[in-house]
């Protein structure tokens, strides 16, 4: 009796476990079995006219150079910040301070980085709704995951690979940057890999920062104003009622979970990498 | 002479080392430095666009009505809605999370959870649009061929946002099980409890405060979830507190993205929309601090 009580338990728990995996496989299955049909190089290289015609090319594109823009703030920020914060700074106030504004930049849900962007960048510095505003946006989403991820991977290289290379008279910013960094660079860059996955997908900030989604040129310089397929998902979808709206909707969608998956197969292929080198030391 | 000459370059050198060296310490700091501004920039501009609605005071937190038309702009459905859902959705999480976690840290096989754990992750990253247009077209026609109504209301934003928040209760969740440590459950085990015995009183009472962790911070996630509650919940004109899980809903976040196109800028209607943000943030910063706080207190025991 006891025993069959445990194994209905069991059982029970591996179907809520089994539960999550269906979830994905079935959004992702559906998107794909929608959008597969659509996708065509015409769908991939045009432009789209008259709102629910034409393909998705400057939105993947437009993308593309926000995600760019995101990661040239956001990397060079969250990387130096976390080499301040895991090699240079003792444990005392600022630090500590500096800490936990990064938790709360991470806290900070998307739509108020949003309206901070369209507030400051759009209007205040008067940069207009444009791919600059739309980067800076999305990368001060991004920096607290970089400058998270940059000082763990940091702090796990070896403490006796700083003293010998201190020991030898080198310098402590030339030991940083040829034996920390070298070693710490798989895990910095799984870290900007996750970033990047979740700002090619984010829609609310580029909505109020970036353009209006529909955008059939590609942007000329840095403040024009971009499509991205985000947007364009969430204007066709909500905005278009036509079958041909949804078609390019699922086709966007599924463009949108491949860029995804590939970014993340990335990262975790560079994570298993790193994981087994650590384990071979 | 030419000794002495190099001696000298190299001392020049040694002493460009030196300041070099500070100034990339100096560097460093001001990037480190960055992120606190932001966050006080974020705060800063917030409050400085929101002040004027949020002076309304009484009328705007706790007016029954938010109708910009008629500058009337209170935002107590708005709360009330936004609780509703987030709620709903994380017991939804809890049923299906916390049991999935349990099977993840304590029975399942190695090759079953090295197929689960990466779907799991997976999941985070469907992007919210994406997964909004799934719950509009599929969830959403299910509703209302079911159940009938317009098939937009809360119950598909508590399944869209479950959905959402599962990963992040699973893998916390996990994390604070297998953190009990593995002496406790062996002395259990050695007194004659079951498995399930085992987990029910030792292992589940220990890792209480990282799963409370987990569902505060979900919690945390489905407030300030924009995108894919906006499809799913039907956003009526004039927001009003529901009756039932099948009427349509009006959330904090689903305001701002969609009047923030049409409020006159300047006009009380986009301040009010900035005050919207600050009660956001504030409630979400709240939820965040109370989710450090039980950590902490879990790491002290």
């Amino acid at each position: 009796m006891m025993k069959a009580k445990e194994e209905i338990v069991k059982v029970g728990l591996c179907a809520a476990a089994l539960l999550s995996v269906a979830v994905l496989l079935i959004v992702v299955g559906y998107v794909f079995i929608n959008g597969i049909g659509v996708i065509s190089l015409d769908f991939l290289l045009e432009s789209p006219y008259r709102f629910e015609y034409g393909g998705i090319f400057p939105q993947i594109i437009g993308s593309i150079c926000l995600v760019a823009v995101c990661l040239i703030f956001a990397v060079p920020m969250g990387v130096a910040s976390a080499i301040y914060l895991a090699e240079y700074a003792s444990d005392n106030v600022i630090t500590r301070t500096v800490r936990f504004f990064v938790e709360c930049l991470a806290g900070i849900p998307s739509i108020v980085i949003g309206l901070f962007g369209l507030i400051f960048l759009v209007y205040y510095l008067d940069l207009g709704i444009c791919l600059l505003s739309g980067g800076l946006a999305l990368g001060f989403m991004i920096l607290p995951w970089t400058v998270r991820a940059s000082e763990e991977a940091i702090k796990t290289v070896p403490q006796a690979y700083r003293e010998a290379s201190l020991a030898l008279g080198v310098s402590k910013w030339r030991t940083i940057r040829s034996v920390v960094l070298k070693s710490a660079y798989p895990g910095i860059i799984t870290g900007i890999l996750l970033g990047m996955g979740k700002a090619i997908g984010e829609t609310a900030v580029v909505l109020l920062t970036a353009g209006s989604g529909l955008e059939s040129f590609l942007p000329k310089s840095i403040f024009d104003p971009v499509a991205s397929l985000p947007v364009y998902i969430y204007m066709m979808a909500t905005q278009g009622h036509t079958s041909a709206a949804y078609s390019r909707t699922f086709g966007a969608s599924l463009v949108l979970i491949m860029m995804f998956f590939v970014i993340s197969i990335f990262a975790l292929l560079l994570r298993n990498r790193y994981i087994r080198r650590m384990g071979r030391r | 002479m030419n000794l002495l000459e190099r001696v000298r370059t190299c001392r020049f050198k040694r002493m460009d080392f030196g300041t070099a060296e500070k100034i990339v310490e100096k560097l460093l700091f001001i990037a480190a430095l960055s992120s606190t501004l932001i966050v006080f920039f974020i705060i800063a501009f917030m409050f400085k666009e929101g002040i004027p609605a949020l002076a309304l005071g009484w009328d705007f937190f706790f007016g029954m009505i938010w109708r910009p038309s008629h500058n009337q702009y209170g935002i107590f459905p708005l709360v009330v809605c936004t609780f509703i859902v987030g709620i709903g959705a994380l017991v939804l999480a809890a049923v299906i999370g916390i049991p999935a976690a349990i099977y993840l840290a304590e029975y399942s096989p190695a090759w079953l959870r090295n197929i689960i754990k990466p779907c799991v992750e997976m999941l985070v990253g469907i992007p919210s649009i994406v997964l909004g247009f799934f719950g509009l077209i599929v969830i959403v026609s299910y509703i209302r061929d079911s159940f009938g109504g317009y098939g937009e209301c809360i119950l598909a934003g508590w399944i869209i946002l479950a959905i959402m928040t599962l990963p992040h209760v699973i893998s916390i969740s996990e994390d604070s099980i297998r953190a009990v440590p593995k002496e406790y459950k062996e002395g259990s085990l050695a007194l004659g409890a079951t498995q399930l015995q085992t987990i029910k009183k030792v292992i589940l009472p220990n890792a209480r405060s990282g799963i409370l962790a987990a569902m505060v911070l979900g919690m945390g996630n489905a407030i300030g979830e924009t995108m894919a509650v906006l499809m799913v919940i039907g956003n009526p004109e004039i927001p009003f507190i529901p009756s039932s899980i099948l009427d349509p809903v009006r959330v904090l976040t689903s305001t701002i993205v969609i009047e923030i196109p049409y409020a006159v800028w300047g006009s009380l209607h986009q301040q009010a929309l900035f005050a919207l943000g600050v009660v956001l943030f504030i409630v979400v910063a709240i939820l965040n601090l109370i989710t450090t706080a039980v950590v902490r207190k879990g790491a002290m025991r």
